[in-house]
Order: C-alpha cells, then sequence, then structure tokens
C-alpha cells in the first residue's frame, strides 16, 4: 500500500511540474510574457513593474521559481480582462462547475443503472434494445450537439425550461443532461454487464433455491454488486468529465471554471487561463489522487497493477 | 411402382433459406448500413473538390440563411405600391417587382409575393449565415475530419504501438519508465493545455494535430504492451531468440505482426472519439482555424442564429453523430471479429 501511495504521489507531482512548465513556457513562447499578462493600454511603469515581478531580467530557472513560489501563494497576477486578482475571479466559478458536475453526476445514476438493470434481466426484449440504443449514442453523440438540439426542442421550441445561465432551479436541468450523457451510457453498459456476471453465480442460485422472490434478488442482492464498476469507472473518468463539463459549461453558458476558461481564451487573457488551469490541475489532481487511494483501499488487487 | 408420386418440399426449403437470409441481414443490417454511410463519408472526403456543388469558404450574403430543401416558399398577400416606404418591405412591393409576378398588376393591387428565398435543390441542405452552401461545407468537413483523423492516428498509432512494443518487451525499468511517462499522459488535462496552447501561439492544424496525438499514443501503447506481454511468452518468440535473431527483429518480424490486429481494433475505434474530440475543439474555437470549414465550428456558427436558421447548427452535426455511431458499428464488429479479448476496454 506504501508503495503504491508513494508511485501515485510521484506521478501526480511530477503531472503537475509538467502542466506548470508547459504553462511557463508558452507564455514566453512569442516573446516577452508581458505581452500577453498585459493588455493593450498598460503604460510604461505597469511595464515595468511587472518586469521586475516577474524577474525578467533573471535566469529562465529563476523565472520559473518565481513563478511556482507566487502560485503556491495563490498569486496568478491580474485578469489582463477584468483588472482584478485571479484567484478572486475563481471562486465563485468552481463552485458553479461543482454544481453541475454533482447534478449530472446523480442523473447518470439514476437514469443509467436502472436502465442497465432492466436491460440485463429483460435480455433480448424492449429494454434491451433500448439500452443498446442509449449505449451507442452515448458514444457518438457529440455534447455540444446535443446541448445545442436541447435548447432548440426545450427552450426555443418549447419553452419549457431556460436556454441558458444560472437562475432558478430548472435551469440545471439541460446542461446537466448534456454532461450526464455520455456516463448514463456507461454506467448502462456497465451495470449491465455486472448484473450479467453476478446474476449467474452462485449464491443467487442459493437465493432464488431458497425462494426469495426475483424482485429482491434483482433489487437487493444483485444490484449492490453492479453498483461498484459505475462507481469506479467515475474515478477513472475524471478526465472526460473535465472535457464534457467545459462544453456543456460553454453552451448552456454555465458560469463554471470551464467556461471561464475558455472566455480567457477568447480574450486571449493569458494570467486568467493560466491561473484556472494550474487551480484546475491540482484539483483534479488531488481528487484523483484521492479516489485512487480510495479505491487500492477497498479493493486490494488494484494495488498491484 | 411407376406412377406414385412423392410430394417434394421444395417450397418449405426455399422458405428457410429466405428467412435465414433476412434473418441475417437484420442481425447483420446494422453493420450494412455502417459501412454504407463509412464509405460514403470517405468518399466524400477524397471527392470533396469534384463532388461539391458550390464554393465551401465564400458565398454571397444575399443567399444568406436559405432553409433546406424540403421548406416550401413562404407567401404573404403585399400591397402594390409606385415606391416601397421604409420599413415596410414586409407589407408593400413595387409595381415593378409586382409585374414580374403577375404582368397586369395595378398600384393599390394585393399580390401574394414571396416572403423570403425558399428552399431549393441548388442548396440542399440550406446555408448559413454568410450565405455558404451548408452540404458543401459538410462535404468539405468530412475532408478535415478524415485528414486530422488520419495524421492523428497515424502518427499516435506509431509512438504509441513502439512505445508499447519496447515496453512490453524490455521489461523492467524502460517497462516501468514507459509506464509513469503513460500515466502521467493519462492526467494531464489535455484540453487545458489546447487552451493555453492557443492564447499564446494562435490557433492552428498544428496545435490541434500536436494535442490530440498527446492524447492518443499512450490508449496505443497500453494496449500493445499488454499484447506483448501476452505474445512475449509463446514458442515462436522463444524460437526466434534461440536461432539468434536480434531484437530489433524479434519485435518488428516476429512480434509487430501480432499485435496487428489489436492495433486495427484500436485504431478504428479510436476514430470516432478523434473526430468528437476534433470537433469539440474546433466548436470552442481551438480547433481546426477558420475558414477552413470543421464541423465543429460550423455547428459553434449556428449555435446564436437557432431561431431563425436551425440547420446551420444541426445539420453538421447530424454528420458527426452518424460518421461516429458508424464508426463504433464497424469497430465493434471488427473487434469482434478480429480480436474479441479487447471487449474488456471501454
Amino acid at each position: 500500500m506504501q508503495r503504491f501511495l508513494v508511485q501515485r504521489l510521484i506521478i501526480t507531482l511530477v503531472t503537475l511540474v509538467v502542466v506548470s512548465v508547459i504553462v511557463f513556457v508558452m507564455a514566453r513562447a512569442s516573446g516577452d510574457p508581458r505581452g500577453l499578462l498585459l493588455d493593450d493600454y498598460a503604460g510604461p511603469d505597469q511595464w515595468e513593474k511587472l518586469g521586475e515581478k516577474l524577474g525578467l531580467n533573471k535566469p529562465l530557472y529563476q523565472q520559473y521559481w518565481i513563478f511556482l513560489k507566487d502560485a503556491f501563494r495563490g498569486d496568478f497576477g491580474e485578469s489582463v480582462r477584468e483588472k482584478r486578482p485571479v484567484m478572486e475571479l475563481i471562486k465563485d466559478p468552481l463552485l458553479a462547475t461543482f454544481e453541475l458536475g454533482i447534478a449530472a453526476f446523480i442523473l447518470s445514476l439514476i437514469v443509467g443503472v436502472p436502465l442497465g438493470v432492466l436491460s440485463s434481466v429483460k435480455r433480448n426484449s424492449l429494454w434491451d434494445q433500448v439500452g443498446k440504443v442509449v449505449a451507442l449514442l452515448g458514444q457518438s453523440l457529440p455534447p455540444f450537439w446535443l446541448g445545442i438540439m436541447l435548447i432548440f426542442f426545450f427552450a426555443v421550441k418549447l419553452g419549457w425550461v431556460p436556454a441558458s445561465g444560472r437562475e432558478g432551479w430548472s435551469s440545471i436541468v439541460l446542461p446537466a443532461i448534456t454532461l450526464g450523457w455520455f456516463f448514463v451510457a456507461a454506467n448502462l453498459r456497465l451495470v449491465r454487464s455486472a448484473m450479467l456476471d453476478v446474476l449467474d453465480s452462485e449464491y443467487i442460485k442459493l437465493a432464488r433455491a431458497k425462494g426469495v422472490s426475483t424482485t429482491v434478488i434483482i433489487w437487493k442482492h444483485a444490484l449492490r454488486n453492479a453498483l461498484i464498476p459505475p462507481l469506479t469507472y467515475m474515478g477513472i473518468t475524471l478526465g472526460a468529465a473535465i472535457t464534457g463539463s467545459l462544453i456543456a459549461e460553454v453552451v448552456f453558458a454555465w458560469p463554471g471554471i470551464g467556461r471561464l476558461a475558455v472566455s480567457a481564451m477568447y480574450y486571449s487573457d493569458y494570467s486568467l487561463l493560466q491561473g484556472i488551469v494550474i487551480i484546475f490541475t491540482v484539483l483534479y489532481l488531488a481528487v484523483s489522487l484521492l479516489v485512487d487511494v480510495l479505491y487500492a483501499y477497498v479493493d486490494p488487487r488494484i494495488r498491484y497493477t | 411402382m411407376a406412377g406414385i408420386s412423392v410430394a417434394v418440399p421444395v417450397p418449405r426449403v426455399s422458405r428457410i433459406r429466405v428467412t435465414r437470409t433476412l434473418r441475417g441481414l437484420r442481425r447483420n443490417s446494422l453493420f450494412i448500413i455502417s459501412v454504407f454511410i463509412l464509405a460514403i463519408v470517405v468518399l466524400a472526403g477524397i471527392l470533396a473538390s469534384w463532388i461539391s456543388p458550390h464554393d465551401p469558404r465564400n458565398g454571397e450574403l444575399s443567399d444568406k440563411n436559405i432553409p433546406p430543401v424540403w421548406y416550401g416558399q413562404e407567401f404573404v398577400s403585399k400591397t402594390v405600391v409606385d415606391q416601397v416606404e421604409l420599413g415596410k418591405r414586409k407589407e408593400q412591393i413595387s409595381l415593378r417587382e409586382a409585374r414580374k409576378l403577375k404582368e397586369d398588376v395595378v398600384l393599390g393591387e394585393q399580390v401574394s409575393a414571396p416572403v423570403a428565398k425558399g428552399g431549393s435543390w441548388n442548396q440542399v441542405l440550406g446555408t448559413d449565415h454568410l450565405g455558404r452552401d451548408i452540404f458543401s461545407r459538410i462535404i468539405h468537413g468530412a475532408r478535415i475530419s478524415l485528414i486530422v483523423a488520419a495524421v492523428t492516428l497515424g502518427v499516435g498509432g506509431v509512438i504509441g504501438t513502439v512505445l508499447g512494443l519496447v515496453s512490453g518487451w524490455y521489461g523492467g525499468w524502460i517497462d516501468e519508465l514507459i509506464m509513469r511517462v503513460v500515466d502521467i499522459f493519462l492526467s494531464l488535462p489535455l484540453i487545458l493545455v489546447a487552451l493555453v496552447l492557443v492564447v499564446s501561439l494562435g490557433q492552428s492544424f498544428a496545435i490541434l494535430v500536436t494535442v490530440l496525438v498527446l492524447f492518443m499514443w499512450v490508449r496505443f501503447a497500453r494496449l500493445v504492451r499488454g499484447e506483448v506481454l501476452r505474445l512475449k511468452t509463446m514458442d515462436y518468440v522463444a524460437l526466434a531468440r534461440v536461432a539468434g535473431a536480434s531484437t530489433p527483429r524479434i519485435l518488428f518480424v516476429h512480434l509487430l505482426p501480432g499485435v496487428t490486429n489489436t492495433v486495427i481494433v484500436i485504431a478504428t475505434l479510436q476514430v470516432g472519439v478523434v473526430i468528437l474530440l476534433e470537433s469539440s475543439l474546433s466548436f470552442l474555437g481551438a480547433g481546426v482555424p477558420p475558414p477552413t470549414p470543421a464541423w465543429g465550428s460550423m455547428v459553434a456558427d449556428g449555435r446564436d442564429r437557432l431561431a431563425e436558421a436551425w440547420w446551420i447548427s444541426t445539420m453538421p452535426g447530424l454528420a458527426i453523430l452518424l460518421t461516429v455511431m458508424a464508426l463504433n458499428l464497424f469497430g465493434d464488429w471488427l473487434r469482434d471479429t478480429l480480436d474479441p479479448r479487447l471487449r474488456q476496454m471501454e
């Protein structure tokens, strides 16, 4: 367990270093980083001051060290566009993204798991077909297009829910569906295949022999085991979830971290983007590490891969 | 004995034949459809310049927002006037224009005039906000998606396969090192890296392909390594070693053919993934640089115009959906045929 922990920790740290180096190098890729970090209205004093702060007259490795030290303190400079400290701008969006993620996660469990169970229990029936279609669509639907089509049908044409933004409880519905859809399909497949395995096992046969009703068997005994793969899968696919949430936020103008990052890109606001990338990577890696450790704790086989 | 007729069950045999064929077709129909769709996409990509009815990059502004062909022409009743007053284009029509519709009109008469350009076979799927034909843009977009996918899978596949072979064969610290690098790449938030690169270097094909290759090679590396670990124990490999084959020879002449099936299956299944990623990046403005037509950016174009021109977003999105679906179905079939062990992979 020790060795596994240390290994994962080292990988996490190296990944962080790699990301920070990329961000650092790219700022200087087209010459003076101040070109990216200051806007067109910055005067010569601001230019000077920033040069001092970044240590631009010092060798690169020292500049990198300054960059790291500042980052550690949470100082990513000021957003070029908003003229406020980057850290301030990131806080609320983080919460919004977290909200969306949770909503999508819950949705994917509520819809995906039952469909998976039904699909496995009633082989070759309508439910099975539905399941297969959902699984295929989950893999093939472009999330940004799904979001736009949902807006078109449910917001523009039918007017049931708002088309964008984060106001009122109904505004989370479409974004959560868009983000969660891929995971609904994934959960469906996982639960289905786990259920198929479990339903054939000895203790299920014993339960049946004992005379336990089919309903109880499915929902109480089999399901417990079938729930493990989806939860495991969630941990593995955090990366896909990130990409998805970024897109869902852009499509629905959901004021989260992803949308902030994309708009930072549009406005060439490197300071903001830099801060978002670092903070986000730190959080994401921390959660990944936690999830990995938890799984290794729960399922000792993982420690040895 | 002569003269006894025996009932030969000919009709029943052919009925069984027919049923069997139909059942086979129905079971395989998905596969056949997917191959058909893929063939169309590939042909469109290759022959784009020749078969595209219009120039995908230029359009007449007067042609903007034309609906798809199945939209009829809408008519409204307008009054014939000498000169159309400002802002009354929807209720009035000039005498000159009215004469084109009905020769013997007089001032003050009501005439049935077309509202806006209706759909036509000239631009089958409609036009976008700049008057560009959507059908042509979709065809050219297919070419772009295929090129990006081919390059990404080519480069990423080669890198991943070679590293997988090396990692699996040598084992030891080389294996450890490569696998740790794989882990690092898997934890990189590549989409954020793409955004950073676009801000500092501007949008370009090079950046898009680089990001996609970085994403892709790890998938090949891991699975090829797994295959190599399995093949390493086989007799023919031991025989090659005993015969004194050099390591490169073992890797490329003996092991590589063994992993080919795996590589082909992975490659096919990943084309869909690459297309989805590339179109997502293009949608965000970090992928294929404009004005090159790309399905993702086309969907982005139409996003703010859903109310008046929904086809701008819908058509390219359908193209992506159908292509990726076909790829997934085809890939599944290929996997079941060539290497069912890969079923475990998600």
